[in-house]
């Protein structure tokens, strides 16, 4: 092969064109002949029976299309994991705008005024809103005992371990509720026909979870159901589950009325009825000997899955797992539990369940480094994971890892000591106190434990008539860049420059199923498989005589124009298999929990504003090893972006909840980051060996999201003095925190 | 169908193109862009003027064209995204950001590009307050605003090479 790199170049983005110039075709950009708008009436309460719905007056109802709970062909559920939750509530509601009816119009402006007209009765029950109250069991309102998954993993002996302590530290912590906050809403057109069934066109993530939920709704076989991703506009994970919930909605009118629909939430019901991130607690018990090294510990780790049990049992997984952090535990026991609550479910979003026990465990070395009496630096050198330990779920680590050099390049780049000393002097007398915080962290790529087994995930490549290649996929760029990523791979291994491969519009009547778009898995994973099917396409034209040992980009487009204009057609299929030696005991949540990890150190210096109290972050470092960086222009976009949601997550972005139902569904009172409110971030990569990923890539998407919020808060307590255990932490909390601190004379002089 | 009250002619030139269109004086005009004249760049993702993707250039300043009733944009002149390249060559912004990496999903692209056209056609050298404070108006959840802000900065340095 005669090929100039690929890999690691920064190649144009496949759909980057239409994307810059408008042109770009988003589900809400699109509109078929016939169509109707769709809308949905919601629960106005948390929790009760339906007594009565009725239909008020000064609506012209027979020119609506209605739907029911009882027009449903299928099963009345959200096809995933378990069947617990309806597509549409029938006799009860469980959370604040659980879905009860639909309703279809030519004229959407016409839509809201008849969503307003439909009323509905109801005989409330009590309602549970908080992880403490659902744990009390004083009101069951899921399962037996309000609990959708308990985990424990647990690895030595860890009840005879606190006599040996020189200190045992506790702690307990709290993360809040976050919006994905996509810029483009939750949207799907669906089509039924009698001969092909339903159509569904969506902004979403997961075409075969769709697929799926599809034809257990509509009672349809699977090649009567076809998914067709359109361009997303931002997904975060806010589009892993939900979509099957509004496709389902648009199929079952689209049924009803034989007409295509169109359902786009506007801002406030995207934010009010949609998912977001798993609000959590994590108490920490930690025995540690004079030096400040660990010997073992408790943590039990709790999050708050609203209402129905959607994707919590894996959030919660991933959560459990990474609660530990990147630490050697010669002992620990870690107990996950997920619980209900009358709140709209909470779902994926970038980290899945690592962002809040990361949050915890980093807060928490920040503690015991106080207690024992040495920095924070040094809490975290003397506890790091090497080569050769065991992870909590005792998984041995076999790559080379160097934590240690890793937080030492941050704190060179920080500046760390100079800048730590200049800052204490400063702080004595300012009233712009800085400091300066880190947080060390994994992530795991692929799957939990033996995910990518059951996935079995397969990829195809076509060769094209004119010479070049298609990849087959049902993997979704919503923004990370898989198209231009999944080519490049492609590219590399056929020799073949960037341009003659092309990558299908994930469609589930042309692409297999490539998996979900999810747990940072389409590089490692399914980039692994489409290199796999790359060198599929090389072996049939070299075994067929039309491909040489050593070819030119034109001998390569040559052989397989000829190949196909020979065979007709020309498909090369592979399918995810274990790498051996992969152990996982699902029943004790033993073994090789993922397939390889990423490891960062981040630093945040901020300045926390004693007049106002809000904080700015004025310096991050974003250091990490993510195995061989495929596009750095890209990847070091995955850090900014996943930095910057982290200091949204930390400083900025509270979900204000009433009675179960999110009461700051606008971005004027969500607040997220804007570019006047960020520091320029400082990407860096260092790039070790890989044998799990293509081309030695590990996962990345989802790492950057772990880190910020803890980096951020001991930051502040660094300024401060004072430790936060809560996010979001909002200025008036700081306030508080402040306040309560003062001398009692001074809270007399204010009265 | 039902009478909503009339529907006035309204003129406004759209990147150089003189249209007409009936539209109810209240009608944003973004629905007017989008749904009568096809140009469908300017997204809508939040409908109360908070993220931006919807701006547009009338008369020469920025606009959430989801907050202006297509009645004030009678005589006005229009730019949206569609109306900066030029056939197959990109605008410079345009370029920078395929270069840089500052668009990832897209949704927000076709405003944060416009937001930074009005920026540039004010201030020619920007410096990295300046394009954060033009740009602050305008959401994205994907980039953290890093690479858009050096996309601008480097449409800003071509455009005075040029």
């Amino acid at each position: 092969m005669t090929n100039e790199q690929i890999i690691g170049m920064p190649v144009p983005r496949k759909e980057g064109r239409d994307k810059v110039t408008g042109r770009a075709q988003y589900i809400d950009d699109i509109s078929m002949p016939g169509m109707l708008h769709g809308a949905t009436v919601r629960s106005s309460i948390a929790r009760g029976k339906i007594l009565k719905i009725s239909y008020g007056s000064g609506i012209a109802w027979d020119e609506f299309v209605i739907v029911c709970a009882s027009d449903i062909p299928g099963k009345n559920c959200v096809a995933l994991i378990a069947d617990d939750q309806p597509c549409l509530a029938e006799g009860v509601v469980n959370h604040p705008e659980e879905p009860i009816l639909l309703l279809a119009h030519p004229n959407r402006h016409l839509l809201r005024k008849a969503v307003e007209a439909v009323s509905i009765e109801y005989a409330p029950l009590p309602p549970v809103f908080t992880i403490e109250k659902s744990e009390s069991q004083a009101e069951i309102i899921w399962g037996t005992d309000n609990t959708f998954k308990k985990y424990c993993v647990e690895k030595g002996e860890v009840d005879d371990l606190w006599d040996k302590a020189a200190h045992i530290v506790e702690g307990e912590y709290s993360t809040g509720a976050q919006e994905q906050l996509y810029i483009e809403n939750n949207g799907v057109i669906a089509s039924f026909d009698r001969e092909r069934g339903v159509t569904v066109w969506g902004s979403l993530q997961c075409p075969y979870y769709v697929h799926k939920a599809l034809m257990r709704l509509c009672s349809l076989p699977e090649e009567k159901v076809r998914v067709v991703q359109t361009e997303t506009g931002g997904a975060f994970g806010g589009k892993e589950e939900y979509p099957s919930i509004i496709a389902g909605h648009a199929a079952l009118l689209a049924m009803k009325s034989g007409k295509p629909v169109k359902i786009v939430y506007d801002r406030m019901e995207d934010m009010t009825a949609t998912t977001k991130r798993h609000p959590s607690r994590t108490r920490h018990r930690t025995a540690v000997d004079k030096h400040g090294k660990i010997l073992g510990g408790e943590i039990e780790f709790v999050v708050d899955g609203g209402a129905y049990l959607t994707l919590s049992p894996v959030v919660l997984s991933r959560g459990t797992i990474h609660a530990g952090g990147p630490y050697h535990w010669p002992s620990i026991r870690i107990s996950g539990k997920a619980v209900a609550t009358n709140t709209p479910p909470h779902g994926a979003f970038r980290g899945f369940g690592a962002p809040q026990s990361l949050f915890a465990m980093e807060r928490h070395m920040d503690r015991i480094a106080a207690v024992v009496g040495i920095s924070p630096v040094e809490i975290r050198r003397r506890n790091f994971l090497k080569t050769g330990q065991t992870t909590a779920t005792e998984q041995t680590i076999h790559e080379p890892i160097d934590l240690e050099q890793l937080l030492e390049r941050g704190l060179t780049l920080m500046d760390y000591r100079v800048r730590k000393n200049r800052f204490r002097e400063q702080n004595r007398s300012a009233t712009h106190k800085k400091g300066i915080g880190i947080a060390a962290f994994l992530h795991g790529a692929g799957f939990t434990g033996s995910g990518e087994r059951y996935l079995a995930s397969v990829v195809g490549m076509q060769g094209l008539a004119d010479g070049r290649v298609r990849i087959l996929v049902s993997s979704t760029e919503f923004g990370q860049g898989t198209k231009t990523v999944l080519s490049q791979i492609a590219a590399e291994t056929l020799g073949i420059p960037y341009a003659d491969v092309e990558i299908a519009q994930p469609d589930t009547e042309q692409v297999p199923n490539s998996g979900p778009t999810v747990a940072s898995r389409t590089v490692m994973v399914v980039g692994k498989l489409v290199q796999s099917a790359a060198k599929g396409v090389l072996q049939t034209l070299k075994a067929s005589g039309l491909l040489p040992e050593q070819y030119s980009r034109d001998e390569f487009r040559d052989a397989c124009a000829r190949y196909v204009a020979e065979h007709g057609e020309f498909k090369s299929w592979v399918r995810y298999e274990a790498p051996p030696g992969i152990f996982w005991d699902d029943e004790k949540y033993r073994g090789e929990a993922y397939a390889a990890y990423a490891w960062a150190v981040y630093l945040a210096e901020v300045t926390v504003d004693l007049t106002t109290y809000s904080v700015t972050v004025d310096d991050f470092v974003a250091l990490q090893e993510v195995g061989k960086v495929l596009h750095p222009v890209l990847a070091r976009g995955q850090i900014t972006g996943g930095v910057a949601q982290g200091i949204g997550y930390a400083l900025y972005e509270k979900v204000v909840w009433q009675n179960g139902r999110m009461q700051n569904g606008q971005m004027t009172n969500y607040i997220m980051p804007t570019s006047a409110d960020l520091p320029s971030i400082r990407v860096y990569f260092e790039e070790l060996g890989n044998v799990h990923g293509a081309f030695g890539a590990k996962g990345i998407g989802e790492l950057p999201m772990d880190g910020p919020a803890p980096a951020i808060v001991n930051a502040i307590e660094d300024a401060l003095g004072i430790g936060f255990d809560v996010i979001p932490l909002l200025p008036e909390d700081i306030f508080q925190a402040i306040t309560a601190r003062r001398p009692a004379n001074d809270a007399a002089g204010v009265q | 169908m039902r009478n909503l009250g009339a529907q006035p002619e309204i003129t406004l030139t759209v990147n150089g193109e003189e249209k007409m269109v009936r539209a109810y004086p209240m009608e944003r005009l973004l629905d007017v862009l989008r749904h009568q004249l096809g140009l469908t760049g300017a997204k809508e993702g939040c409908g109360e003027g908070e993220c931006g993707s919807c701006s547009v250039l009338m008369d020469g300043a920025l606009v959430n064209s989801c907050l202006v009733p297509v009645l004030q944009a009678q005589g006005a002149k229009i730019t949206t995204i569609e109306g900066l390249a030029q056939g197959p060559l990109l605008h410079q912004l345009q370029q920078a950001f395929l270069d840089c990496g500052g668009a990832q999903c897209g949704i927000c692209t076709p405003g944060i590009i416009m937001a930074a056209c009005h920026l540039l056609a004010r201030t020619t050298r920007p410096t990295r307050e300046q394009i954060n404070q033009g740009l602050s108006g305008n959401l994205c959840r994907c980039t953290g605003y890093t690479q858009i802000c050096e996309a601008v900065a480097q449409a800003a340095a071509q455009g005075r090479a040029e």
